[in-house]
């Protein structure tokens, strides 16, 4: 690609002729994170402690010290985060090669099944139809899973029942056939994890964590908008901040569209 | 008969909110073992150690054989009225603004005369029980009462000015997610709380007993992440001015001590809740609360901090969180000392291990969540300041008055 190019890349950002989509859930105190039994490690939640607002503390400034859990919000995955990538190199958020935070995505809208059911569970057989009507997953590429959850109200997106939560995801063959068969660099979902609800009681358990990690692959959840994207088409730009060591970080996700 | 109270009309909006003012508080040293007494709602006067005359009020040496050996001790409170005397105008500008206050001599069962102050259903030569009552400004005095309860006796204006029931008040209990939130939402209904506020953090997360709590009448909800200084402040903003009596039951009880620990999550997690969410609540409340002790019969009155008795002594088993909650009460007594010129009282309620999920592998006594809602009811209707409820919290206050090494030594083997 020549500077020209690019160049004309920039301007056409700036004119409207590509469109950037916000994919990013606000961070928020409010905002549901992941809930584990509680005599598990908990994510913290966001907050925010004000340093100064124009006041004694500081009379010309506003500014917060804010803490956050590394999984809270709109954020990403890193391989090292599931024991299947602990030994890979270039596994934490620091030393992931840049070139990987800019792909193309694939969104596959299960928006209407998931609407109808949960517990759906994104198969195989349904990728596979993708592929027929939108063509073939290139390597390389985000997969997103559209399930519209991320309209839902806090308590129906949460969607905690006795028996733990109930929301949609992929099932333990298809993330495997995603890395495996497509070489796909990473999946994304609208719900509070890649995984669904349910995902403890599969084989293996989280199958998204699992395979996608274990293979040098990424995770991002939490995200919105994904109605507003075509089917194929889009670039993500997905860059966590530089943690040493970081399991992953929330982040801005944006999506670049012609 | 003691005229029932009324429920309080509304506030006219046009009316200055009148400054709490306080009755004198002065006090020698010596005479605190009184303020100690009416604290724990106990009635203790000096006992001479060599001639055991009973000595009111509290003195340096002994007026019968001059010994200076003079420790307070509970003593008999039954007493007989001698004379009465209504005070219609005081230089005192917290008694001018009140009704004219009938105070009496009274014939102590235990051997002293004393000035008391006479409940109005109380007359001249009516037998009573006395009790040491922390007054408006914290500083201990002596009531005479109906030797036999009488009809509203806690309606009394008096009484009322010495006491913080809830009665007619409007409570916010901080956390309604728990059994101890759940329980105290209830015993405040019952005791006759015009509104009780109970707060929910992250209400998309269910949580046991929620229909129950939901179904209480007088009840409304309120969001509330202690966790998350906006989140109180907003709370404060929106309905400071009219909550009379903050009940914090946030709790995070983790075992464990200093060693055996991985890592400071838990610990922190336990700090910012119990320890910065007080401190939250102090911030956000405090000033209005303290604005607001003279505001009519449902005037500002309490803060209510529910501690473990190991605050006062560490348990290594919670070790952790014993030390969390010594913050806790050393941030109480600060608190206690900012709200008392506001005429509002600091309640702690110590308690051992409670009936609750996370102290599950304890083995009894241990305390029910209704029976802790039921002595801060009683302690906010009495007035005390610091209560111990049940075995285990009576026994560690035992044992820590005696002797505190003993103490610390047998909690850690």
């Amino acid at each position: 690609m020549s500077a020209a190019e690019l160049k004309s890349f920039a301007k056409a950002i700036a004119s409207g002729g590509i469109r950037v989509v916000d994919l990013t859930q606000t961070l928020s105190p409010e905002f549901p994170t992941i809930v584990l039994p509680p005599e598990l490690g908990q994510c913290a939640p966001f907050r925010l402690e004000e340093i100064s607002r124009y006041d004694s503390r500081g009379p010309a400034w506003y500014w917060n010290n804010f803490t956050v859990g590394e999984h809270t919000g709109t954020h990403f995955d890193a391989p090292i985060h599931w024991v299947s990538g602990k030994d890979l190199p270039n596994n934490s958020v620091d030393t992931i090669v840049p070139e990987n935070f800019i792909a193309p995505v694939c969104v596959i809208d299960c928006s209407a099944d998931s609407t109808a059911n949960p517990d759906f569970l994104l198969t195989v057989e349904r990728l596979e139809a993708w592929e027929k009507q939108h063509g073939r997953i290139e390597a390389g590429s985000w997969v997103f899973l559209r399930t519209d959850w991320s309209k839902r109200d806090y308590k129906a997106y949460a969607n905690l029942k006795e028996d733990g939560a109930h929301t949609p995801g992929p099932a333990a063959e298809a993330v495997k056939w995603l890395v495996e068969e497509r070489d796909v660099l990473g999946f994304g979902t609208e719900t509070i994890g890649t995984d669904a609800g349910q995902a403890h009681l599969f084989n293996p358990p989280f199958p998204a964590h699992f395979y996608m990690h274990g293979k040098g692959r990424y995770g991002l959840q939490c995200l919105t908008n994904l109605d507003k994207l075509p089917p194929k088409g889009a670039v993500v730009v997905a860059a966590p901040l530089k943690i040493k060591q970081g399991s992953g970080s929330p982040l801005r996700v944006l999506a670049l569209i012609a | 008969m003691t005229a029932p109270l009324d429920r309080p009309k509304r506030k006219n909006p046009l009316a200055r909110t009148r400054l709490p003012l306080l009755p004198p508080a002065a006090r020698s040293r010596t005479a605190h073992g009184l303020t100690a007494a009416a604290a724990e709602g106990r009635f203790a006067l000096q006992v001479c150690a060599e001639c055991q005359a009973v000595l009111y009020p509290p003195r340096e040496a002994c007026p019968s054989c001059l010994s200076a050996r003079l420790p307070f001790k509970d003593v008999e409170a039954g007493g007989t009225v001698l004379t009465e005397t209504t005070v219609h105008i005081s230089p005192e500008p917290y008694f001018r603004e009140r009704p004219a206050s009938r105070i009496g001599l009274v014939k102590l069962d235990a051997g002293p005369t004393a000035v008391a102050h006479l409940h109005g259903d109380v007359g001249v030569k009516a037998r009573v029980r006395l009790e040491l009552k922390l007054d408006r400004s914290g500083a201990p005095v002596m009531v005479a009462l109906p030797q036999e309860d009488t009809p509203n006796m806690a309606d009394d204006p008096a009484l009322r000015e010495m006491t913080c029931d809830p009665k007619f008040r409007r409570v916010l209990i901080t956390d309604g997610r728990n059994a101890l939130g759940q329980a105290m939402a209830k015993a405040m209904v019952d005791a006759g709380a015009s509104l009780v506020f109970v707060g929910l953090d992250n209400t998309w997360k269910p949580f046991a007993g929620e229909d129950k709590l939901k179904a209480l009448k007088g009840v409304e909800f309120v969001p509330l992440d202690l966790t998350d200084s906006n989140s109180v402040t907003e709370l404060a903003l929106q309905i400071g001015a009219r909550v009379d009596i903050v009940i914090n039951t946030a709790e995070h009880v983790r075992a464990g001590g200093m060693v055996g620990g991985h890592g400071l999550n838990d610990a922190r997690d336990t700090m910012e809740l119990r320890y910065f969410g007080l401190m939250r609540l102090a911030q956000a409340f405090g000033p209005v609360l303290r604005m607001r002790g003279a505001d009519g019969v449902n005037s500002a009155a309490a803060f209510v901090n529910l501690l473990s008795v190991h605050a006062l002594a560490n348990w290594p088993a919670y070790g952790v969180f014993s030390a969390v909650e010594a913050a806790c009460l050393s941030a109480a007594q600060s608190l206690r000392a900012e709200l008392r010129g506001g005429g509002v009282k600091v309640v702690n309620a110590f308690a051992g291990p409670l009936e609750t999920e996370w102290y599950q592998t304890l083995p009894p006594p241990k305390v029910a969540p209704s029976a802790l809602a039921k002595a801060v009811v009683d302690a906010l209707r009495k007035g005390t300041e610091d209560v111990f409820v049940g075995d285990v919290a009576q026994d560690i206050r035992a044992r820590l008055a005696v002797n505190p090494k003993a103490l610390e030594r047998e909690l850690g083997e």
